[in-house]
């Protein structure tokens, strides 16, 4: 993806686009989605609280700056915090948790808030991950992933055991392909960890209660610390789909499993209504660990010093939205994320009936995934460019049409198959904008190359 | 560890599922009769580095203070009507005020509507465009490029020009970190490789800021400590860099030198003089240099200047400047913001082989950006308003205010502890800390180890519970083996600080009665 980004930055080529749609992160900020009002009311009225004079903002949002600042070592947004978060916002997120989950407990002391919840899961992965061991130490992975977790496993020097998704069953996970991994990792490597990304990214997938069990009764039979990676939580569309948490599932399936699974799951303000990527908060939750271990988790993320501040503040709103009643609940709920609902089936509707391209329902997430049929000849050109065939597709889709997407090559795909990732979290506009171009595009890209 | 640590680790204990079974010992029986089997992560299968990891900053002593300001507020009588934390560089939660400029700059890049109340200054409002109008979406809620955002390491580049009377800097050479201290693990995870004799080797000075310490011990490196002088002043001498040098060579592959200047918990600054000789051994010696610059603005002895290494380092001609390679760190968290909660930092790169710059960036993308607000903050920081701005005043006004409530409490500080027999303090060149070194009588010594405690932690923590003062033992930045010290922030507003440092005093003087 960075070798598609210079190509904007030339100025004054006369191109049929004006400006470039960005699709290719999960930034719904940069894919046009405006920050929620009441969030950065209560941000802006704790960074100066002067702004707390007056009837300037909505006593909701003053009480909750107020408390959010009365949390802090001297009233300050720009004081430090205790090592794993603002211990108010951290109770209040664990309360979350126990609502979200239908009444199964959650404890403070088993949260860490996190600069992001990449940042946590590196943290975890450092505990679990011996470099040094023979053999290696080898964490279950699936295929596609989005990069940033495999780049993060492969700079602590483990290994990446891949298991694929069945695409032609909408990417759900099969048992049996994770018994293959993990029966040919067993020659390689110490297999120690299982990484599941529900609900999926780039693929748009929510996963069964069943299959999570199976899942669960996998990890406990092989042994393997799950690591369940649910930042897309609150984006699930599908008619029939509800999210259902790892550490419900687990809790459910009752005693000796809930009891003794070792599960980590994390969650950002990054994604969902909030979208705030940039403010950087994200949580891991401990499930069944060692007290000792737990004991070196907390000195790990001490050298961290704390979470950003502000961002502690947008994860406090996220997992404690205006209520019914309060001021700011009417303009809290007019956000359009029921637009999200129509243009996942738009979308998915619309690149299926392109000649060419087929994409699996996309049930949750930001993305869609589809999957696009490459004539010979494309392959053949790409590969004269030293391109890969997917990213060949998207550096045309860039210059030719102004949409950047990014290349399956960059997730992981089957051997032969080519896929593009596009963030469907647009406004209405955007999105109709980014059919009509990749039509006319794709068209004349098929045309060409046939 | 003490009691009221082992307290704590109880309550952090319970992460078992099953609310009804909380306090039970963990292996217990399932309800079909069987053990439970044994974890997959246990203390003997965790990585082996992490548990070498402390860092003393927010040790078990830090975590007592919790414990008793619980106490305190559940009613517990107590010798001390509250917990003083003066054992983190925390300036804002010691009462010192932000920066009204940078403050009103953030509000308006988190809520842009109000740009157009007329409360704000027009020049916070066109900062605050320019900032939002390079983000992603108009939003600082957007991803920035891992590097950060474009415009604010163009800012980050003119001011480094600007503070470096004039010598050049590359903005493709900056990257925004969260906090300094992402900067500074990232270069040593960079920079750490081998096994055996030829496993990297880092050289940081004793005293240090154990963020180095812990960082080296999770990325399995070698610690190659070099002793700062007490006697001068905590000088840094390069005898003292050769010898450890020498001796590290035997058993590793020193390939890095961490220096922080001003320095923390030490305070000194370093001479011109000194700085080239630090940068001639790193170019003989063929080592990479860090250097921790944070507390740039924190100068207050007089006689004493803050020169950057990179300024030092070019006008030492090109037979360094085109060879040594440096990287020098800084960050929002000191100096005159004290805004450490944004967890805002650059770091800039000197001399790295291209190669390797694109691997850096890899590593830095694993965790996506940096706080965008940090970025905000850091734009700000280095582009602050300028003599004729509608804000200038009132900006300079409160830096000013600042920075010399800092020199005061510097002096202060100095001066109260020396008049205590038994402590003895280094004049507090820089930074944000006193590093006094106690005597601690025999019997306490002996006391200490009875209870497998480090002498100074069991007279910091008896000072804990004695006065509500938390400070951090010297034994968590190293130290000359037999002498003790212990690090307290100047922080605290002046009259509360005046109460703090007599309470040391007279502490100090009751502990050496008690174990005389």
């Amino acid at each position: 993806r960075d070798c598609l980004r210079p190509s904007i930055k030339v100025a004054g080529v006369k191109k049929s686009y004006r400006e470039v749609i960005d699709v290719s992160w999960g930034d719904p900020h940069r894919a046009g989605v405006k920050p929620l009002s009441f969030v950065r009311q209560v941000l802006a009225a704790c960074i100066y609280p002067q702004l707390m004079d007056g009837d300037k903002l909505m006593v909701d949002v003053k009480q909750r700056a107020q408390m959010l600042l009365r949390a802090c070592p001297g009233g300050s947004v720009g004081s430090y915090c205790a090592t794993a978060g603002v211990p108010e916002i951290v109770e209040r997120v664990s309360e979350y948790i126990t609502r979200r989950d239908g009444g199964v407990p959650s404890h403070p002391e088993n949260i860490y808030i996190s600069s992001g919840s990449q940042w946590a899961l590196t943290n975890i992965l450092k505990v679990l991950v011996n470099s040094e061991a023979s053999p290696r130490t080898g964490v279950l992975t699936p295929v596609p992933c989005h990069s940033t977790t495999i780049l993060s496993l492969m700079a602590l020097g483990a290994e990446v055991v891949p298991y694929y998704l069945r695409e032609e069953q909408g990417w759900a996970l099969d048992v049996e392909e994770l018994q293959r991994a993990w029966g040919s990792a067993k020659e390689v490597c110490n297999p120690v960890g299982l990484y599941v990304i529900n609900p999926g990214n780039p693929a748009g997938y929510v996963q069964s209660r069943k299959s999570m069990q199976e899942v669960i009764r996998f990890a406990a039979e092989k042994r393997l610390f799950l690591l369940a990676d649910e930042v897309y939580q609150d984006c699930v569309f599908g008619e029939e789909t509800e999210f259902v948490s790892y550490k419900r599932a687990l809790a459910e399936m009752g005693s000796p499993l809930s009891d003794t699974v070792e599960l980590a799951s994390f969650h950002t303000t990054s994604k969902g209504l909030m979208g705030e990527c940039g403010l950087r908060a994200g949580y891991v939750e401990l499930v069944n660990l060692d007290p000792a271990v737990m004991k070196h988790i907390y000195s790990l993320f001490s050298a961290d010093s704390c979470a950003p501040v502000l961002g502690q503040f947008a994860l406090d709103v996220m997992t404690n939205p205006p209520q019914p009643g309060d001021p700011s609940y009417p303009l809290y709920m007019k956000v359009d994320h029921f637009l999200f609902l129509i243009h996942r089936k738009a979308f998915t509707e619309f690149i299926n009936s392109l000649p060419g391209f087929s994409c699996q329902p996309v049930e949750g997430g930001a993305f869609a995934f589809p999957r696009v049929f490459l004539p010979p000849k494309a392959i053949e050109t790409a590969k004269e460019l030293g391109m890969k065939p997917d990213t060949f597709y998207c550096m045309r889709l860039l210059e030719e049409a102004g949409v950047l997407s990014s290349p399956g090559s960059e997730y992981g795909q089957q051997e032969g198959t080519y896929h593009i990732r596009f963030c469907i979290m647009t406004p209405s506009e955007i999105m109709e904008e980014i059919l009509r171009r990749l039509s006319t595009f794709h068209k004349r890209f098929m045309n060409e190359f046939s | 560890m003490n009691h009221g640590t082992s307290l704590l680790w109880k309550r952090r204990a319970l992460s078992s599922l099953s609310s009804t079974r909380r306090g039970l010992p963990k292996e217990k029986m399932s309800e079909n009769g069987m053990m439970s089997r044994p974890k997959v992560l246990t203390i003997d299968t965790i990585n082996p580095t992490v548990k070498k990891v402390e860092y003393a900053v927010r040790g078990p002593i830090v975590q007592r203070a919790v414990e008793l300001e619980r106490e305190l507020s559940e009613g517990m009588k107590k010798p001390f009507a509250e917990v003083i934390k003066a054992n983190i560089g925390d300036a804002h939660a010691m009462g010192q005020q932000p920066i009204t400029f940078f403050r009103q700059v953030l509000a308006l890049c988190s809520y842009p509507e109000l740009l157009s109340d007329s409360s704000f200054p027009e020049d916070a409002k066109s900062r605050a465009c320019r900032i939002l109008n390079s983000c992603g979406g108009n939003s600082m809620g957007a991803y920035s490029a891992s590097q950060g955002i474009d415009s604010v390491r163009q800012d980050v580049a003119r001011y480094i020009e600007r503070r470096d009377g004039g010598v050049p800097c590359d903005p493709d050479n900056i990257y925004l970190t969260t906090g300094a201290s992402d900067g500074i693990v990232t270069m040593l995870k960079l920079l750490v490789c081998g096994e055996g004799a030829t496993r990297t080797g880092v050289m940081i000075s004793i005293p240090q800021y154990p963020l180095y310490s812990a960082a080296l011990a999770e990325l399995g490196a070698v610690q190659i400590n070099y002793y700062l002088n007490e006697e001068k002043c905590w000088s840094l001498d390069i005898d003292e860099l050769q010898r450890a040098l020498n001796e590290a060579r035997l058993y590793c592959n020193p390939r890095a030198l961490c220096i922080i200047n001003p320095g923390n918990p030490t305070g000194q600054v370093q001479t011109r003089e000194c700085i080239e000789d630090v940068i001639r051994f790193a170019a003989k010696e063929r080592l990479f240099l860090m250097a921790d610059e944070v507390y740039q603005d924190n100068v207050y002895a007089e006689g004493c200047q803050f020169h950057s290494f990179k300024k030092v380092l070019f006008e030492m001609g090109p037979e360094y400047s085109e060879t040594v390679e440096l990287a020098s760190f800084h960050s929002t968290s000191k100096c005159y913001m004290g805004e450490c909660g944004f967890r805002g930092g650059y770091m800039e790169i000197i001399n790295m082989d291209d190669d390797v710059k694109a691997q850096l960036t890899k590593l830095l993308s694993v965790r996506l950006c940096s706080p965008v607000p940090g970025q905000a903050l850091m734009d700000l920081v280095v582009n602050p308003p300028q003599p004729g701005e509608p804000s200038y005043e009132r900006f300079i006004k409160e830096r000013t205010a600042t920075l010399s409530a800092l020199a005061e409490k510097a002096k202060l500080t100095e001066q109260v502890l020396n008049t205590v027999d038994g402590i003895s303090c280094n004049p507090v060149q820089g930074a944000m800390y006193s590093f006094p070194r106690i005597t601690i009588p025999e019997k306490a010594i002996q006391e200490a180890k009875k209870l497998g405690q480090q002498p100074d932690m069991f007279y910091c923590m008896k000072m804990l519970e004695e006065t509500g003062i938390c400070l951090v033992p010297g034994s968590g930045f190293g130290q000359k083996e037999g002498t003790y010290h212990f690090r307290m922030t100047i922080l605290p507003p002046t009259d509360k600080l005046k109460i703090l440092l007599n309470s040391v005093k007279e502490f100090h003087q009751r502990f050496t009665q008690q174990y005389s």
